[in-house]
């Protein structure tokens, strides 16, 4: 009797110690799985990151960066990849002609470039690229066209490339420079103006240029802009004193024109375009000295429109010397603050693919 | 030795032979008195000895007892009274600033907080209208900016100096006239077609939106608090004094049974009479507090939370119409990018932002409101929202299309436009405020009133009180002279 009750009380304390060693072991094996994971997610990107990394946007952009590698693109000569000009109507264009609106990303805050005149009753937009834009839509719809032809979409810095990729318009023309990394995602045309870093700041200001005149002084520049990229870069390699103040980059171009009027900043780098729009709107800055990098504005397209980035060639083919073309437009908004001196005074000449 | 009367009828004197009544009743000045003369005493002991060993003695003897609990009596209902009066003072004076200090102070930083939001707004929507800008939308903007700077100065001479609202204060106080100089720029390159100026209007909103108004919303939050620290001032029950009135009380019901004990005596007419004033006191402290602070409990539930949530329903709708203003103003000069990593135009964002917290504010005022005045400009702002968010999705859409003037029309246009859902939203929010601001202060009017009269009545009442107790002791003291 003893005995019996003796053994079952050994048989429950084994059954309780496997019970409790069970338990432990599902634990146990559990830390093991999340150990295991959790290495296999931090390896995971080490494994896979080789040559992009910090690209956040995955597998599509690698695949069009090899394509585009494989064109042996130097930014020095990326507006010369656009296709030769033509007239021949693809996909995109009848589908354009079909639609009956041709639909472009322009900017609508840029002094005679694309902005809104507050005190015209209809409050179109205007300038330099909207002139442009009426050009291609004119030519692509022929006597079909009217002012409801073009819809014209005011579209931020940073969505100008999403918006060419998701086919929310069929073109942007907004000040867009040609380089590698944007051919990676988009189509070109060939350039339509040549502009280039430069230096903007009062006219009584000791400022010659993006030069050693700049030492002590506070220069404004738009976030992810060219211009904040290179002082950055030319201040770390003593390109440009390093006593330059480089403030805080701000959301748009124009805010620098703001900051310059307040005296919160001494001088501005944009590109000269953008440089002589600011200077159009204030008659107390002007440019300093030469532009020091050389930049081509191009219209952008989607990749898949070979046919609309032709005819937008051949467009320009004619619009560069057409009398009420690019130099009528050049005139009526660039002239009073670039010059005719300029660099960018004269369109320039096309190499094709 | 003394010993006390057992009978309630026996004539003083019979049994007491120590004890001269009369010669001392009848004393003059210059004569000596002639009880205690310890002369043949060997040493002086100290004051205090002596003072402790007269009391016991005094302890001993009836007349000594009696003497102690008068003193007592009188003691505990003077007491009572001071304590009393002193606690109601400093409720009713609670109670009093909530009323006539702390919350117009609160409202008064509600109203800088709603005047800089609107003349911001004001100043989008008259940046948007250009040329067609309205005197309507200009003078109002004016108006906002005064109104800001007026009840700046009320809230600076209202604020301890040092205090954090001091700082906000001083600090909103330089914020107003850079941000109008910012305002007046945008307006003058506007007029001469600048986009600038649109950089300038955003300058502006930027240093509304992410500096001068949370200062104003600090400020706003700091007399709020100053408010709910005067109601726990105002509405706890003065447990002291109601203690010390509970124990007076004890003591005179003793008294009183220790009388009738000795003496037979059902009545004697100073104490009860003490009594009735000691529980007359106490039962007004009582239920004057507990109608207080029902008064001012329900100014804070109906009113006060009300109002706050009101305020901060309107504010959002102000920036709403100001960001609604701002995405046609800028559209594409500054945007926000998403978690998912979708980018917004960020004043686009900020509508929907606001509208949101709109849309909150509106459903916990309506579970807020007691009544149907105060339910029904809520439901008409609510249902304005709804239609100014269908409104609002039309003009996202013609300006996502292209189609700028047609947005532009629906957003300050006159017909079907946002601007008039804006307008009955900010009207209903007003009626609404107003509607609570009412209910506010006829609550915290009832509580004040509740406690009228209570300070110095206590302290009146008390002091006969004393004097009853005194009196009815002093009575019955005399039997023994």
């Amino acid at each position: 009797m003893r005995a019996r009750s003796d053994f079952f009380r050994r048989l429950s304390a084994v059954r309780r110690l496997r019970a409790s060693l069970r338990g432990w072991g599902g634990v146990g094996a559990m830390a093991v799985v999340c150990v295991l994971a959790v290495a296999f997610v931090l390896l995971l990107p080490l494994t896979q990151s080789r040559g992009e990394a910090g690209t956040a946007l995955g597998g599509q952009r690698t695949v069009q960066g090899t394509q585009a590698r494989a064109d042996n693109c130097t930014d020095s000569t990326a507006q010369n990849l656009s296709p030769a000009p033509s007239d021949a109507e693809g996909d995109t264009i009848k589908a354009i002609k079909a639609r009956g609106v041709l639909k472009v990303g322009v900017d609508q805050n840029s002094y005679r470039w694309g902005y809104r005149d507050p005190n015209s009753a209809s409050g179109d937009l205007a300038g330099f690229d909207i002139d442009l834009v009426t050009a291609i839509a004119k030519d692509i719809f022929g006597s079909s066209y009217t002012a409801q032809s073009v819809q014209f979409l005011a579209i931020p810095t940073n969505e100008r490339i999403p918006a060419i990729q998701g086919k929310r318009v069929d073109m942007v023309v907004r000040t867009m420079t040609i380089n590698c990394d944007r051919l990676k995602d988009v189509a070109f045309s060939a350039p339509y103006f040549l502009t280039g870093q430069q230096v903007l700041a009062p006219k009584e200001s000791t400022i010659t240029g993006y030069n050693s005149s700049l030492a002590g002084k506070r220069v404004c520049s738009a976030a992810t802009s060219t211009a904040n990229k290179r002082l950055n870069y030319d201040k770390t390699h003593h390109t440009i004193p390093a006593s330059v103040d480089i403030l805080t980059p701000v959301p748009n171009q124009l805010d620098c024109l703001v900051e310059l009027q307040l005296g919160q900043a001494d001088a501005v780098v944009t590109d000269s375009a953008l440089a002589a729009s600011q200077a159009a709107q204030d008659p107390t800055v002007e440019l300093k000295g030469k532009p020091f990098t050389t930049e081509y504005y191009g219209v952008a397209m989607n990749k898949s429109a070979t046919d609309l980035v032709q005819r937008v060639n051949r467009i320009l083919e004619t619009y560069r010397t057409s009398p009420d073309g690019w130099r009528a437009s050049y005139t009526k908004w660039l002239l009073p603050t670039l010059g005719k001196d300029s660099s960018s005074a004269d369109p320039p000449t096309p190499h094709y693919k | 030795m003394t010993q006390p009367p057992k009978s309630s009828t026996a004539p003083p004197g019979s049994g007491v032979p120590t004890m001269p009544v009369l010669p001392q009743q009848s004393s003059r000045p210059g004569a000596p008195a002639p009880r205690r003369t310890p002369d043949a005493t060997p040493a002086r002991r100290t004051a205090l000895a002596e003072g402790v060993d007269r009391l016991r003695a005094a302890a001993t003897t009836e007349p000594g007892r009696l003497r102690a609990i008068g003193a007592l009596l009188a003691v505990l209902v003077v007491a009572f009274g001071a304590v009393t009066a002193w606690q109601t003072d400093s409720r009713a004076t609670a109670a009093d600033d909530v009323l006539h200090h702390s919350q117009p102070l609160s409202s008064d930083a509600a109203d800088i907080y709603r005047s800089l939001a609107d003349a911001n707004t004001m100043a989008a929507t008259g940046y948007l209208a250009g040329l067609q800008e309205t005197t309507a939308t200009r003078d109002q903007y004016e108006l906002d900016i005064r109104t800001a700077a007026a009840k700046l100065v009320t809230a600076a001479a209202n604020a301890d100096p040092g205090s954090s609202s001091a700082t906000t204060i001083r600090q909103l106080n330089e914020l107003l006239p850079e941000y109008k100089g910012l305002v007046e720029s945008a307006r003058a390159n506007n007029r001469q077609g600048f986009p600038v100026g649109g950089a300038y209007l955003r300058a502006a909103n930027d240093t509304m939106q992410t500096k001068m108004l949370p200062k104003a919303q600090d400020l706003y939050k700091n007399e709020n608090q100053r408010l709910s620290a005067d109601y726990a001032d105002a509405t706890p029950y003065p447990w002291a004094a109601i203690a010390l009135g509970v124990l007076a009380l004890g003591g005179l019901a003793w008294a009183q049974r220790r009388n009738y004990q000795r003496t037979n005596r059902v009545l004697n007419q100073g104490l009860v009479a003490a009594s009735a004033t000691t529980a007359v006191v106490l039962l007004w402290v009582v239920v004057g507090h507990t109608v207080a602070r029902a008064g001012l409990n329900d100014s804070y539930d109906h009113g006060v939370k009300s109002l706050n949530v009101l305020h901060d329903a309107r504010i959002a709708s102000l920036k709403a119409r100001s960001d609604e203003n701002l995405t046609l103003v800028s559209r594409g000069a500054e945007t926000h990018e998403l978690a998912d990593g979708t980018v917004m135009d960020a004043y686009d964002w900020g509508y929907d932002q606001e509208i949101a917290a709109l849309g909150k504010g509106l459903t916990l005022a309506d579970s807020l409101a007691d009544d149907s005045a105060g339910r029904g400009p809520v439901a008409v702002a609510n249902s304005s929202m709804t239609v100014w968010i269908a409104r609002h999705k039309k003009v996202s859409e013609a300006n996502n299309a292209g189609d700028y003037q047609k947005a532009r029309d629906g957003v300050i246009g006159t017909g079907d436009a946002t601007a008039e859902c804006f307008k009955s939203v900010d009207a209903s929010l007003d009626k609404a405020l107003d509607h609570e601001t009412k209910e506010f202060q006829r609550s915290a009017g009832d509580g004040l009133d509740a406690m009228t009269g209570l300070t110095v009545g206590a302290a009146v009442l008390a002091v006969l009180g004393a004097a009853g107790a005194v009196l009815g002791i002093g009575r019955r003291l005399s039997e023994y002279r």
